[in-house]
């Protein structure tokens, strides 16, 4: 928790909750990155974080992973605060990120065997194997991470994510740069990853028909606010379009929902 | 979470998985190893060198038998200690993997004994072959200074640490446009820490100054051996609590910087 003035005690919800944000804002110098957000998020749901550039939604993740401080406002993930309590509840969740590169000199088991490690997977080696068998990554363990293809890095950042299993996954733009192929690949796994594990994912994109396939809710973000908060199908019937690309335009451009402007 | 296959981990655990990132970051690149013996190998010959050039030319080095050699490892322990530990910090900068790591259940305190263990590592592989050439080519056995040598080493180390510590939070927090301070800072205390010549050459103000820090005791300590043929543990005594201070503060700085960091956003970046 930041700023005890306005960090009221956790409720009974905020605690079953996977995250559990209240007026989060985050200020660089003059500007406000993100701009007193609040959501919560269930546990074993899929959200989506819409919004353009800029619109705060890397901070926001960056908020809840610890990397970056809020200026104020509170996060709860997993029922502990963030960043306090961190090294109770960082074990239980991983990320996938643009942001981040896992080091290239070394192979993909080596990377897989390190953070399998720091993440006390009990039998790293018997990890590192189902993990290579669900994400085909076989072909290339033993090849140095910058010599792989793009398709083939996002998998092994993906096997990194998942190498602990974790109850929380945050992705960051989890299929950018990726063909359609390889991108439908990867969300039919994390797909078949939530249903087997009841885990909750919080992803940002700017891939609409990813958010639209993958997501129960979607946050969308504009300037570091929470412009609108609810599941595809009623934000798509809110602005009476058809899909969320449409919505997304929308919001961008500062066209209000069709429900408010009639 | 339903089968997972995970365990409370322990900080020893995730050290040594630190250690082995590193170790294997070393092994996979030759160039990386021969550095670590280049540097140090051609020292210890030029500066050997010009030390039997002056036995045989000056009476006092005669005497002195040894201690410019002595003075260039000792210095090269100071120097190297520090860069491989800023070298290991800089190659999670170098490859964008502070975000995975800061992200993960690592805590920075196990992140900096993982990077004092590299340093090690990586001093050993560059200084004993260094040692081993200055008793081959100029008859100067090192190790036979004995147990005053684990006190110098001690002493020398752990300075190395603490600027090592303080100049990777720099980087960390400003990026990689810090990146040169990592290898100039130690240079800047090289003229107080009278690694060639005694305290008393310097001016009377300069040598408040130079008994500041610790690696001038140690080189002080090593002439009156070398020279002097006395051990002065008061001189050691004097520059191991000078270190304990210095390495507290650097690991609060450390800490400081990071907790500013995090709230500038840096992490997510690391760039200029």
């Amino acid at each position: 928790m930041v700023n005890s003035d306005i960090t009221p005690a956790p409720s009974p919800a905020a605690d079953r909750a996977a995250i559990d944000v209240a007026h989060l804002t985050k200020v660089y110098k003059t500007t406000r990155a993100v701009d007193d957000v609040s959501f919560r998020i269930k546990r074993g749901s899929v959200t989506g974080l819409l919004g353009g550039n800029g619109a705060g939604k890397t901070t926001t993740i960056a908020m809840i992973m610890g990397l970056v401080l809020p200026t104020s406002g509170c996060i709860r993930v997993l029922g502990h605060a963030m960043p306090e309590e961190g090294p109770k509840v960082l074990g239980r969740m991983n990320f996938e990120s643009p942001y981040v590169d896992m080091p290239m000199r070394l192979t993909v088991r080596q990377n897989l065997t390190i953070f399998g490690r720091l993440y006390a997977v009990a039998n790293v080696g018997e990890r590192i194997a189902q993990l290579a068998a669900d994400l085909d990554l076989n072909d290339f363990l033993d090849r140095a991470n910058g010599k792989l293809s793009a398709g083939q890095k996002t998998r092994v950042a993906l096997a990194k994510a998942l190498i602990n299993q974790p109850e929380l996954l945050l992705l960051d733009e989890p299929t950018a740069s990726l063909d359609p192929d390889t991108a439908d690949w990867v969300r039919q796994h994390l797909l078949d990853y939530r249903s087997t594990h009841d885990a909750t994912i919080l992803l940002a994109s700017h891939n609409m028909l990813e958010v639209e396939r993958l997501c129960d809710r979607v946050i969308i973000m504009k300037r570091g606010r929470v412009e609108d908060d609810d599941s595809p199908d009623q934000i798509m019937a809110r602005y009476n379009r058809a899909t969320l690309e449409e919505v997304f335009l929308d919001v961008a451009r500062g066209r209000a929902p069709v429900a408010e402007t009639s | 979470m339903s089968e997972v296959a995970v365990h409370r981990g322990s900080s020893a655990r995730r050290i040594q998985a630190m250690v082995l990132r590193y170790w294997y970051l070393l092994m996979s690149s030759w160039p990386r190893l021969l550095e670590l013996v280049y540097w140090p190998a051609l020292q210890i010959i030029t500066w050997g060198f010009l030390q039997t050039y002056l036995t045989q030319t000056s009476g006092f080095f005669a005497r002195a038998g040894g201690s410019l050699i002595g003075a260039v490892i000792l210095w090269d322990i100071l120097f190297r200690g520090q860069l491989g530990l800023s070298i290991s910090f800089l190659e999670e900068m170098w490859a964008r993997n502070l975000g995975n790591l800061m992200m993960s259940p690592l805590r920075p305190i196990e992140f900096l004994i993982s990077l004092m263990i590299m340093s090690l590592i990586r001093l050993a592989i560059g200084v004993i072959p260094m040692t081993l050439l200055a008793l081959v080519f100029f008859d100067f056995n090192f190790f036979a200074i004995g147990l005053p040598l684990i006190a110098f080493f001690c002493n020398l180390i752990f300075t190395s640490w603490s600027i090592g510590i303080f100049v990777s939070g720099l980087v960390l927090r400003n990026g990689l446009g810090a990146e040169s301070i990592v290898w100039t800072l130690m240079f800047g205390l090289m003229p107080l820490a009278c690694v060639y010549y005694p305290v008393a050459v310097l001016p009377g103000w300069l040598q408040y100054l130079a008994w500041t820090l610790p690696p001038t005791y140690v080189f002080e300590g090593m002439r009156a051996l070398l020279i002097d043929g006395v051990f002065r543990s008061d001189l050691m005594v004097y520059s191991l609590v000078i270190n304990a201070v210095l390495l507290a503060a650097s690991f609060a700085i450390f800490l400081a910087l990071l907790r500013s960091a995090k709230r500038h956003g840096s992490l997510l970046g690391g760039g200029e």
